[in-house]
């Protein structure tokens, strides 16, 4: 069934076919529609679910750690200000190794309040343990929450999971999306196999005072489940595939084979410079473009480019791009670029300029500090 | 209910990390027998996530969620949805929280899942200050008290919860005390039989805190009441009603005087006669309002 | 599934033998006793346990003198602990 919704809605409907038994989310712009649509799908009985409306992003992801600790499936969904205000809890449930599944609206942090989309939000939580996905259409963002369950409840991985996609150039625009029936996902969705319970037969404690070696070895197995989730990203992405027809990885490399430069980038820059390559291509450049999919767990193994120009729509500042600073470490020629922060506009012509400023061997800020 | 007749049964296992005298596991050990095995804790970071102890043990038998210091009643709220949502009715959300996860950095949650109706009790363990960080100041610590932020005494009075927890209108709001074991037991198990958020607040006197000796810490509970610092009451929607002690003050029983408990605490040695003028003026205020509200009327 | 996080489980003596941090110790005089057992709801260890009489667990009082202090009769005295 083909469905023309915003991003916000798809996101809503697609986590109402995962059949999460509570919710607890609080309003941001631009997320608010996710909310108010699952309210409804609630309040119309379309959708089992116990929604509680929270009085903070704080509260939202502490609920859900309590509902997921009597182990049901959860959902929630926050933007910029409010993953900010959640970000004590996101390591809360990374540590506490419950996979709750959420979407975070990409927005750029104040002061002053901006609106409009950057991923600095979502790429400041990159240490919590939470897996990352970015979407780059309406489609990836349906997609992306549904995978999302499956590869988070996975017992080798047992880690929360985002999906991130832009405030308002994806969030409030309509988009064609290709919706499997509830049949279907309720056949690719196993029902959610918690690996710890709150349970009055067995009493335990969760979360009292660890000693320094044992929480060593608590971190370690998060990290561990971090490098696992990679291999069953790729499985459940091409399980995908095959039963919906749209297959998923870590990365999505497009006319990367015989590219000269490689685009490294995220959410929606990457469909822009789509479109960027095949102009660059059309023009006699061997361009090519390496989106990535995941930020987490980080896909190195991909990054093997001999020439890579990163666009990062973040800053981290004194150290540069995030994403450039990641590939970076990897020792190879990579030209680093921060744009669109804030939601300025890049489209796929700034990605077409970007190109031939990092061929002179520039880098920096598009477009006012490039050298 | 006399204390005889409490069960025996016990949730709190010997061996755990309370200092001695704790008065918090005193107002544990009873408030578990009253709830029950079917209780799921919710504790924040407070003295309680402490006298645990350290994993892989813990000194509590019952189902225990420990969670971020503010998040307490948010946590609960969704142990509450999560128990609803596969039909687990018979199972007892209880958030077992300090006056620091309650007063002040809790408030929030607390207020939000109250509003929203959650199905839970909330107990508030008062022991007027930050125990568990080391004894500082929070907004339940008294006027004049000493603690490691207010050296010279705290210059402003506390606020009460317990009133800002009425002004929700939910079901059941009661205040206890460890001295009183049978009105606690008896509170709690008039909670545990209703729906809805339920609050409830013991005031739990910290021998370390306080300043006194470990070995009175349940007469120090007791003379709270007596002097008045400390009302014992339960308001079954809203409507309010003194019980033990507190009725006979109501009723028209001379409280004893405030400066017998202040002297026995060290956090209240260099009051002034100012300080101590302010202290009264305050508690006779609070009961004069007392009477005029919950009294008998003529 | 080697999911490792912070889950604990409920045992005696949690924090080791806490009898070891007594100074003083509670001696019942059980000629005294009314078995109102105020000196066993009061422990905040649970370490006085309801038999024929209140019996104390030695291996887990703190000696923190409660049940001293709440008997109605003055049936327990806090004798200090010989070295």
């Amino acid at each position: 069934m083909i469905v023309i919704d915003t991003a916000n809605h798809i996101a809503a409907l697609a986590a109402k076919m995962a059949k999460p038994a509570v919710i607890a989310a609080y309003p941001i712009t631009p997320q608010t529609t996710i909310v108010e649509r699952l309210a409804q799908y609630v309040e119309k009985g379309e959708l089992k679910a116990e929604f509680i409306r929270v009085e903070s992003e704080h509260s939202a992801m502490a609920a859900c750690i309590g509902a997921a600790a009597t182990g049901v499936r959860t959902f929630t969904a926050t933007s910029s200000h409010g993953l900010l205000l959640m970000h004590e809890m996101l390591h809360w449930a990374g540590l506490a190794r419950l996979p709750i599944v959420m979407v975070n609206v990409n927005r750029a942090l104040g002061p002053g309040w901006n609106i409009w989309s950057d991923l600095n939000d979502s790429l400041a939580q990159r240490d919590t343990g939470w897996m990352q996905f970015y979407a780059s259409s309406n489609q990836e963002v349906f997609d992306n929450i549904i995978q999302a369950y499956k590869i988070a409840e996975n017992s080798d991985v047992m880690l929360p999971a985002m999906i991130a996609y832009d405030g308002f150039i994806l969030s409030h625009t309509s988009m064609p999306v290709e919706v499997p029936s509830q049949q279907e996902i309720d056949a690719f969705l196993p029902p959610f196999k918690p690996s710890w319970t709150l349970d009055i037969e067995n009493p335990i404690t969760h979360g009292n005072i660890v000693p320094p070696e044992p929480y060593m070895e608590i971190r370690y197995s998060m990290h561990q489940a971090m490098e696992n989730a990679k291999k069953i990203i790729e499985e459940v992405g091409e399980e995908f595939g095959r039963k919906f027809g749209r297959e998923y990885g870590l990365v999505e490399e497009y006319r990367c084979e015989d590219a000269d430069y490689v685009i490294v980038t995220m959410a929606a820059l990457a469909a822009e410079a789509r479109v960027a390559v095949d102009e660059l291509r059309s023009k006699g450049e061997k361009a090519g473009l390496l989106k990535l999919r995941t930020f987490r767990p980080f896909p190195h193994e991909y990054l093997k480019y001999d020439k890579m120009i990163v666009i990062d729509r973040d800053i981290s500042p004194g150290l540069g791009g995030i994403v450039y600073n990641e590939i970076k470490a990897g020792g190879k020629e990579v030209y680093g670029f921060i744009a669109g922060l804030g939601g300025v506009d890049v489209s796929y012509k700034d990605i077409e300029r970007i190109y031939e400023l990092a061929k002179e061997g520039k880098e920096g800020w598009y477009p006012t500090e490039v050298k | 209910m006399a204390i005889k007749d409490l069960p025996l049964e016990e949730y709190i296992l010997k061996g755990h990390a309370a200092c001695p005298g704790c008065p918090a596991t005193i107002a544990l050990r009873t408030a578990l027998k009253a709830l029950g095995k079917n209780t799921m804790l919710i504790v924040p970071a407070s003295c309680s996530a402490v006298i645990q102890a350290l994993y892989p043990k813990t000194a509590f038998n019952v189902p225990t969620l420990n969670i971020a210091f503010e998040a307490a009643a948010a946590a609960a709220s969704g142990v509450a949805a999560g128990l609803k949502a596969q039909g687990k009715d018979d199972i007892l959300p209880v958030v077992w929280a300090g006056d620091g996860g309650s007063y002040d950095i809790g408030l929030q949650a607390l207020s939000g899942a109250l509003e929203r109706g959650t199905d839970f009790i909330y107990v508030c363990y008062n022991n007027q200050m930050y125990s568990n960080t080391g004894i500082q100041r929070s907004g339940a610590t008294p006027y004049g008290a000493w603690t490691t932020t207010t050296w010279t005494g705290k210059k402003e009075h506390q606020k009460e919860l317990a009133e800002i927890v009425l002004a929700h209108h939910i079901p059941y709001v009661a205040t206890a005390t460890i001295a009183y074991p049978e009105d606690l037991y008896n509170k709690m198990k008039k909670a545990k039989e209703m729906k809805g958020p339920r609050y409830i607040e013991i005031l739990t006197p910290c021998p370390p805190g306080w300043r006194f000796d470990m070995s009175k810490t349940v007469e120090m509970a007791e003379l709270a009441v007596k002097t008045g610092a400390w009302v014992l009451y339960e308001a079954i929607n809203g409507k309010i009603e003194f019980t033990g002690y507190s009725k006979r003050i109501l009723e028209g029983k001379e409280r004893e005087p405030i400066e017998n408990w202040l002297k026995m605490q060290g956090r209240f040695r260099h009051l002034t006669e100012e300080d101590i003028k302010e202290i009264k003026h305050r508690l006779d205020e609070k009961w004069e309002r007392y009477k005029q509200m919950y009294g008998k009327k003529e | 599934m080697n999911v490792k996080t912070a889950i604990s489980i409920p045992t005696e003596g949690a924090m080791g033998k806490t009898g070891t941090w007594r100074v003083f110790r509670p001696v019942i005089d059980t000629s005294k006793c009314i078995k109102c057992w105020r000196c066993w709801i009061f422990c905040p260890d649970a370490a006085i346990s309801r038999n024929e009489y209140p019996s104390i667990d030695y291996e887990y009082c703190k000696g923190c003198g409660i049940c001293s202090n709440v008997c109605p009769v003055k049936a327990i005295e806090m004798r200090r602990e010989e070295k």
